[in-house]
């Protein structure tokens, strides 16, 4: 019993850490039908950054701060510079991210010369707290109910807002939302720019347990790639249970077949991509 | 089919040159184009489904790779042969490709795109995890070049050189068929516009696969090729840089022209053998060159030539 409840809450925290890579990834694909090869990199670099700040100002909400702040800027940059000339070219927008992952990557090696680091976690977060009659570690608590929060955050702002209406909108019908009057460049920017800064405060709150290495930039790609395929394109709702079944999924095989692990992930997106192209929660 | 006189011309040209480089180039030179030769069947190859088919495949690494892993693990196992060995080689990658085709096929665009990256990604943690294997992340030293059990010897600068050189040329030759006969046409029919080729009563999917599985295979070719020429096969060969490098290649030279990704693989090959001297910072221009290039160059070196000659015309 104990084994099931641990795993299940690993699992959880787990997922809720794919959730807040996934999110903002879907998002852009969905809305502006760009694969933004770079997110991974978004996420090394902020893991990255987070660790200096901590290191020097041993401030964990600094560092969330700044590294959210990073995100978005390079979200920015990588709108303005890459994806702005290349608008509407789904395919030469994708290949150009790959460009600007490699440089971001490139400065990550400058800088911090390929470091493996695990990001510490903020002290009041150390602890383990008991839960059901278990010690659990109060971070991946944490994590799950800040997880929780970015679930209900995104689905309010999507289904109950102007922006989100706008946003879906767009996803549904860019055409027609631009002869209503909607400027959709500047939504699909704030949408980029939003979902980039996601992927910067992931650095620094998934960097405890995923890590700052690199090649940890491909690792989260693909993984949000896999989450998407199973999730369905474009859907939060997807990106939610396909996170959540990932991180389960990967817990237990770890826990019961370690020697199956990897595939533990695969597995079910050929399955999906054999069965419902779509994904789970996609459209047609 | 018809070969007009000059391009027979330009081949025979282009071969005389090609086999004369050792007598005036450098060993250095020599081995360098050696790497652009193997190079330009592996993006020659993605070119058969990007360029000619409109499929944008970003993980061909994991057929390359297959296809080097498969040679290295069968020499180092006491099977020496080297044709039967690089038959197995092929073959793993076409096998491969065939399996994957049917998984990737039916999508386009950038699912595709994201389907092909997944699986790609799927055989690089296969070969970390089967480290017993594949020997993980330290790869497989001490790959001979087969000495004896070839016409001559492979194992000198210069021997290898002419050995890559003729099948290179063979290969390229045999694509070239390829996309100039019936089916290379429908391909590029399909690439057009895919929704006429099946009103046309074309098996789209089918076309689509075939030159899905005919491109592991050349990739395949590249992949043989590629360990005899490191002696070595290690993690890069199944590698995400190789996978998007082989779609750069093309795109630099000019996917629309049967030369272009050998003139991609060359200018890519030379900038970054001038670039690693110059810096160690290769990730980051490397990653500004796929930036200019997409943005500035889109249409490819090729391309651009060929704007510029019909502007004047």
């Amino acid at each position: 019993m104990e084994f099931w409840i641990i795993n299940l809450l690993n699992g959880l925290s787990l997922g809720m850490i794919f959730f807040m890579l996934t999110s903002g990834f879907t998002l852009i694909l969905g809305l502006m039908n760009v694969l933004h090869l770079a997110y991974g990199s978004f996420y090394l670099l902020s893991a990255y950054l987070g660790f200096t700040i901590i290191q020097r100002f041993e401030n964990f909400w600094l560092a969330c701060l700044l590294c959210l702040l990073l995100g978005a800027l390079l979200g920015l940059l990588i709108e303005r510079l890459v994806l702005g000339p290349l608008f509407g070219q789904h395919l030469p927008q994708a290949l150009a991210t790959v460009g600007g992952a490699y440089f971001l990557t490139g400065i990550a090696l400058w800088i911090w010369r390929g470091n493996i680091y695990m990001l510490p976690k903020p002290s009041f977060l150390e602890d383990s707290v008991p839960l059901l009659g278990f010690f659990f570690p109060t971070y991946r608590l944490f994590i799950i109910f800040v997880g929780i929060i970015l679930a209900i955050g995104l689905w309010l702002f999507q289904e109950r807002t102007k922006a989100g209406a706008i946003i879906r909108a767009g996803v549904d019908d860019e055409e027609m939302a631009r002869a209503m009057g909607i400027d959709i460049r500047f939504v699909f920017s704030a949408v980029f720019i939003l979902a980039s800064a996601l992927a910067g405060i992931t650095g620094v709150l998934g960097g405890p347990i995923l890590g700052a290495f690199v090649g940890a930039e491909w690792e989260v790609l693909v993984l949000a790639l896999v989450v998407v395929i199973i999730g369905g394109l474009g859907s939060i709702l997807g990106a939610f249970v396909g996170s959540l079944a990932v991180g389960l999924l990967q817990v237990f095989t770890v826990a019961l077949f370690p020697e199956l692990s990897y595939f533990a992930i695969f597995a079910p997106m050929v399955i999906i991509l054999a069965f419902r192209p779509q994904g789970f929660f996609g459209k047609k | 089919m018809n070969l007009k006189p000059i391009n027979i011309a330009i081949f025979i040209g282009a071969t005389v040159l090609f086999l004369a480089i050792p007598l005036f180039a450098s060993p250095y030179y020599v081995d360098l184009i050696t790497k652009v030769l193997i190079l330009s069947i592996f993006s020659a190859s993605v070119n058969l489904l990007l360029g000619y088919t409109g499929l944008p495949s970003i993980g061909h690494a994991a057929f390359l790779g297959v296809a080097a892993y498969t040679v290295g693990i069968l020499t180092t196992n006491g099977f020496q042969n080297f044709w039967s060995n690089s038959l197995l080689g092929i073959v793993s990658a076409t096998l491969l490709a065939a399996l994957f085709g049917l998984i990737c096929v039916h999508t386009r665009g950038i699912r595709f795109l994201m389907i092909t990256l997944a699986l790609g990604e799927v055989i690089w943690g296969l070969v970390i995890k089967c480290r017993h294997i594949t020997g993980g992340e330290d790869g497989i030293v001490g790959i001979k070049r087969p000495h004896h059990e070839f016409f001559w010897s492979l194992v000198g600068i210069s021997n290898f050189y002419y050995f890559v050189c003729i099948v290179t040329i063979f290969t390229l030759f045999i694509l070239y068929i390829i996309v100039r006969s019936p089916f290379g046409l429908s391909l590029v029919g399909i690439r057009e516009d895919e929704e006429r080729m099946l009103v046309l009563g074309y098996k789209v999917w089918l076309h689509k696969y075939l030159s899905f599985v005919l491109s592991g295979l050349f990739s395949g070719i590249a992949g043989v090729l590629w360990v005899y020429y490191n002696t070595y096969v290690g993690i890069s060969s199944v590698g995400i840089m190789l996978s998007t490098n082989g779609l750069l290649m093309p795109i630099l030279g000019g996917a629309n022209f049967f030369l272009g990704p050998a003139i991609g693989a060359a200018v890519m090959t030379l900038v970054e053998n001038i670039v690693s001297s110059l810096t160690t910072h290769w990730l980051m221009i490397l990653g500004l060159l796929y930036i200019v290039v997409i943005v500035f160059v889109p249409n490819g070196i090729l391309g651009g030539i060929s704007d510029k000659l019909r502007g004047k015309v």
